[in-house]
């Protein structure tokens, strides 16, 4: 039964998702706890952008959309802590900015915009080996700024006003980890696309905190929840014969929905046994 | 004598509102505990803030040990209000804890075994080591204030700022945070903000009054005019159980 693993695009697609479930294991965690789903959200729509200039200047789209989420999450960091504007506007401009930049980007392209789906919703089993090693050199550089900066970032995400007082640079601090947040969409997009990049660094973290207290044991279990659920998702598309990406979305909710309720009976059983 | 605190004629605005107006003030070692008072909106928290060096006052100039704020951090505790914090956040009591050592350990290096003690001995200072292993929404709302109070003193401060400590806890949890406010002035210099005149309790050594204008007497009775002046109406303080008088007599009332 585990003769489609002989093929290579499956091979690379289990790669990607490990490769995707470790970015989002961890990144994702911070993205919860410190609440900045929506920044991330808008960082990685605006990266569209990065996916049109790439067309047009005829390289790989995935080195057009690495600098542009890069400069995506620098200029949304600053505009939404720095302009007078309110945080979830400055957002909203300029997620939909990026997002125009791109279409206008491929339309400027001579020709036909070829795999321009996969970028929107992903498909995991077209990616090629440039984009694993890619994804690979991403996921070091994630580990090792997050080994780096852990103690830090855990102190900007539980109290960001005490850290400023403690003298550290927390503004400098809440934009590298919006950049390392950008890094790890990169990572993500091949996987799910652009549109569903949100769910998979949202649904594994929101998952794993039903499990434990421990900032270090939640990227830990979420990783494992990413890669047991993504890997269950490339083979329930393969063998239906529906888009992966969607089919790892959806995979994902209902077992956050299942766990989320079989915990809440659980909590009530513990709750009316008492009394 | 140690200046802890000097301002002078400090100014601070907000868009077109002025917080704060002309505030000077002069702490010197030993200044014990001060409170503050004042009805909400009156720029306590902006206060604070001026002196964490969080917010840049327009006029005056602020020093902290004769230096700015930004320079002095590893010598100023802060308790912020705990209002508005996700006590689900999965970090343990002794990790918050951890995190007031961080001006002294430096950045991008692990905590050492200095800042581990430090942290033990503040734990211990509000006796709550045994929760250490704790996840900080576990605990109850006085719990948690300690737990504050101890990521403030693992930084080793001078001066130790908390922000309406005393919102949320009941009377015997207000109380046993004044006992170990009071034990805790022998060793440095506290300043508390509250808008809870009852709070004004027998431990504190001096009062001031905020209202955008600060009065301060260096002592520990205020003028009734000056508690009018702050709160902008007649004040009647019924200080129940409190042993000394707040306010001094009131003129033809003897």
């Amino acid at each position: 039964m585990f003769d489609f693993l002989q093929y290579s695009f499956i091979q690379n697609a289990l790669a990607a998702a490990i490769l995707a479930s470790v970015a989002c294991g961890i990144i994702g965690v911070y993205v919860v706890v410190k609440k900045i789903v929506f920044i991330s959200g808008g960082i990685a729509h605006a990266s569209f952008g990065g996916v049109g200039l790439g067309y047009y200047l005829g390289i790989n789209p995935m080195l057009g959309v690495l600098p542009f989420s890069l400069i995506s999450a620098l200029v949304m960091g600053t505009v939404s802590k720095k302009s007078k504007i309110p945080e979830d506007s400055a957002i909203g401009i300029l997620w939909s900015l990026g997002m125009a930049l791109g279409v206008i980007f491929v339309y400027l392209t001579p020709g036909y915009a070829p795999d321009l789906m996969t970028y929107l919703f992903g498909n995991i089993l077209t990616v090629p080996r440039f984009d694993l090693y890619l994804m690979l050199i991403l996921d070091i550089l994630i580990l090792g700024a997050v080994y780096l900066f852990y103690k830090e970032f855990l102190a900007l995400c539980f109290d960001e006003e005490f850290t400023t007082v403690q003298g550290l640079p927390t503004e400098k601090l809440y934009l590298f980890l919006l950049c390392i947040i950008a890094l790890t969409i990169v990572v993500l997009i091949k996987v799910v696309g652009i549109i569903l990049v949100i769910a998979l660094l949202t649904i594994p973290a929101s998952l794993s905190r039903k499990f434990t207290h421990n900032l270090k044991r939640m990227m830990l279990i979420s990783i494992a929840f990413g890669t047991v659920i993504s890997v269950t998702g490339i083979g329930l598309s393969y063998a239906l014969d529906v888009p992966s990406g969607a089919t790892i979305i959806l995979v994902l909710s209902l077992v956050y929905g299942l766990a989320a309720f079989g915990m809440e009976i659980l909590e009530h059983r513990k709750i009316s046994g008492v009394s | 004598m140690e200046k802890v605190i000097e301002l002078k004629d400090v100014w601070v605005r907000y868009g077109t509102q002025t917080i704060l107006e002309a505030i000077n003030l002069e702490l010197k070692e030993p200044s014990g505990l001060l409170g503050i008072i004042g009805p909400n909106g009156g720029g306590k928290t902006t206060f604070l803030k001026v002196l964490l060096g969080l917010l840049k006052p327009y006029r005056g100039s602020v020093e902290l040990f004769g230096k700015p704020p930004e320079k002095s951090r590893e010598l100023v505790g802060y308790v912020p209000q705990y209002r508005g914090f996700d006590f689900d956040f999965p970090i343990s009591v002794w990790e918050v804890v951890l995190t007031g050592r961080m001006s002294h350990t430096g950045f991008l290096k692990k905590y050492r075994e200095e800042d581990k003690k430090a942290a033990e001995e503040a734990l211990k200072t509000v006796e709550m080591f045994q929760y250490r292993n704790r996840q900080i929404g576990q605990l109850s709302g006085g719990q948690r204030q300690r737990v504050f109070i101890a990521r403030a003193l693992a930084t080793n401060p001078k001066l130790l700022l908390l922000d309406e400590p005393n919102s949320g806890l009941d009377p015997h949890m207000q109380d046993e945070l004044y006992r170990l406010l009071n034990k805790l002035k022998q060793e440095m210099a506290v300043i508390m903000v509250t808008h809870d005149l009852s709070a004004v309790s027998v431990y504190v050594d001096k009062i001031a009054c905020l209202n955008r204008n600060l009065h301060y007497h260096d002592s520990r009775e205020i003028p009734v005019e000056d508690l009018e002046a702050t709160y902008q109406c007649p004040v009647e303080l019924i200080a129940h159980g409190i042993p000394h008088r707040v306010l001094e007599n009131h003129k033809g009332n003897s």
